[in-house]
């Protein structure tokens, strides 16, 4: 499964045309304790670079942007009664799963290495 | 001296039975109210003797923490000593007991006190007209964008629907804007933390209603590009809106009217000393340029030819944002300490706030990370502390002030920086209490190398060390019955 990264923190794993959208361990650990997670609702439409949903935590509200475009298929109902799961394991626990609309897109992202420069660069 | 026993919460003190007063003797006959409005259950009430209930509630005050009790360096609230003469004059009994439907003729002092603080006011911001209806900063901006919505209704413009923010901006702008019916457009910072003008010029189009400028920024920067920032929005048509919430170094120095602003807010209970926090309520004055006064909210105190007051509403106004004229008793105490520093005095204000900002900074940059060198104003941002190596956050240097006796900075804003630690100290501080203060910070450097658990693990000497905030946030008891229904599950 391909991992890639967005520069506003947001990661997309790939499997097959399907991806599972969540936000970066550093950025997790930026926001601090994480104490709602506003989801989209499934079959919405979501945009790349629009914002799909919105992380708050004990610092901040933060919108949630969209990596890549694409169709809802499920969100992640365990954040509704537990977003504090986002900072047990951010990798782990997606936060909404989409049918990815156009795969050229994933080139526009960062894999793993580059993003790790981006991380260090912003500290 | 706090005792554990009596700062129990007081349904834990409750003892069936146990009263503090009597009832007299009922002389009248017994009214029969019908059933469905009657309470079918007895009211659930402490029972509590009267010592227990002064002892309760003494020990509880004696938990809050003031600028009666000490220095409150909370950066971008202004946490300014409140001098107490401004309590005795909101006291009077001659403004107290007036009700706010008592005739216009009955009451021509307390519109007097109103119209000489909206002048004032008026000066000091470098404004037309004031209106000092708002309740509070946040209700201010609102009101202030809603002058500006109203404006370009006037001209039949129906297609401003965006406001432009910087990214350093309070919460409060955007939020303001969106309960206004607008919605935000974010613009960056420069590495200098000021406006980035060149970011800015592309989204100046037809479709922006207003700009919202913080001037000194939250990272207590002042703006320099302001003229050139005020020409740009003009030119776009849209209308300059000054957040007061920094107001504090400008007084008696610069005014926003002169800076090209059109219409801003000041917060009363920042600049002008009136107690806030959990002392407030607080107060938002709204202030507009020439041309702009007849789309201040009704109802407005003007000063008639006879030289008497009346209180007008006319049909320009955007509306009512408030019952009656606002908070009244809080403009009395502005209005207090304007009169009682005077003209002169005044002017000292910004910059003995600006000194003792500057001078608490240039003392402590050597543990703590500046990350934008130079003059600041009223107050001004670290990046926690410079050796980050001891893991010690600015959460734990902030709990770990509480252990010494001082108030913490605000943490983790403005969300340019990670651990942004943003300190305000006022020009009400001594120089000794300052100096007081960066021995303390220095001191809480030195632990986080030599100790550091200790300093993660703080506070040591709080009543309450280490809430569960996301616990807090997630499921909130906040009454007595939610408490002992938790405690059985």
């Amino acid at each position: 499964m391909a991992i890639y990264y967005s520069n506003t923190h947001e990661y997309v794993k790939v499997e097959g045309n399907v991806g599972f959208i969540g936000i970066s361990d550093y950025a997790q650990r930026a926001l601090g304790n994480v104490v709602y997670v506003d989801m989209p609702e499934v079959d919405d439409e979501i945009e790349a670079g629009e914002d799909f949903g919105a992380i708050e935590s004990v610092k901040a509200a933060s919108d949630l942007i969209a990596p890549v475009s694409g169709t809802v298929v499920e969100i992640n109902e365990a954040l509704v009664d537990n977003p504090r799961l986002v900072n047990e394991d951010a990798m782990a626990n997606w936060i909404i799963k989409v049918e990815l609309s156009d795969e050229t897109e994933l080139d526009n992202l960062m894999d793993e290495a580059a993003y790790k420069t981006l991380c260090e660069s912003e500290h | 001296m706090n005792r554990e026993f009596y700062s129990r919460l007081i349904f834990e003190l409750s003892r069936k039975g146990r009263r503090g007063y009597k009832h007299p003797d009922n002389h009248l006959e017994d009214v029969k109210l019908d059933n469905n409005i009657l309470r079918q259950s007895p009211l659930e009430l402490p029972e509590v003797d009267e010592p227990t209930v002064v002892r309760h509630y003494n020990n509880m005050s004696n938990n809050n923490f003031g600028v009666d009790t000490g220095f409150y360096p909370l950066g971008s609230c202004t946490m300014k000593y409140n001098p107490k003469i401004n309590e005795e004059i909101s006291a009077h009994p001659s403004f107290e007991n007036l009700h706010p439907d008592t005739p216009v003729k009955a009451v021509q002092g307390a519109l007097k006190a109103y119209h000489t603080l909206q002048t004032y006011l008026a000066e000091v911001g470098g404004m037309s007209e004031f209106t000092l209806n708002p309740y509070a900063g946040a209700h201010g901006e609102l009101t202030g964008l809603m002058v500006i919505r109203a404006y370009h209704f006037s001209r039949g413009d129906l297609k401003r629907t965006k406001v432009i923010v910087p990214d350093s901006a309070h919460g409060t702008n955007p939020a303001s804007a969106a309960v206004a019916g607008l919605s935000i457009v974010e613009v960056k910072s420069r590495p200098d933390g000021t406006v980035d003008v060149e970011d800015l010029k592309p989204l100046l189009d037809d479709s922006v209603a207003a700009m919202m400028m913080t001037n000194p920024n939250t990272l207590g920067i002042f703006e320099k590009n302001i003229p050139e920032i005020a020409e740009l929005v003009h030119a776009s048509g849209a209308l300059l809106y000054y957040d007061g919430a920094n107001l504090n170094p400008m007084l008696g120095v610069a005014r926003p009217g002169d800076m090209g602003f059109d219409v801003m807010h000041i917060n009363l209970h920042k600049t002008f000393s009136t107690p806030h926090g959990g002392g407030g309520p607080g107060s938002g004055p709204v202030g507009v340029r020439k041309g702009l006064e007849q789309f201040l909210p009704n109802p407005r105190v003007v000063k008639l030819d006879d030289g008497t007051y009346g209180v007008i509403n006319s049909d320009t106004a955007l509306g009512s944002i408030s019952s009656h004229l606002g908070n009244f008793a809080v403009q009395l105490r502005a209005l207090s300490y304007i009169l009682s520093l005077g003209k002169e005095n005044i002017k000292h204000v910004g910059p003995l706030a600006t000194l003792n900002a500057n001078y608490v900074k240039d003392k402590l940059k050597d543990a703590y990370l500046l990350p934008i060198e130079g003059v600041c104003k009223h107050e001004f941002v670290f990046d926690g502390l410079i050796d980050k190596s001891t893991g010690v956050t600015t959460l734990n240097v902030a709990k770990r002030l509480l252990d010494y006796g001082y108030h913490a900075p605000t943490i983790y804003f403005p969300l340019l920086f990670h651990e942004s630690l943003m300190i305000e100290p006022t020009e009400t501080e001594s120089l000794d209490t300052l100096d007081d203060f960066i021995s303390v910070m220095h001191k809480i450097a030195e632990e986080a190398k030599e100790n550091p658990e200790m300093v993660k693990s703080a506070p040591h000497n709080c009543p309450i060390s280490h809430p569960d905030d996301t616990e807090a946030a997630l499921h909130p008891i906040v009454n007595y019955t939610e408490l002992t229904a938790n405690k059985e599950q």
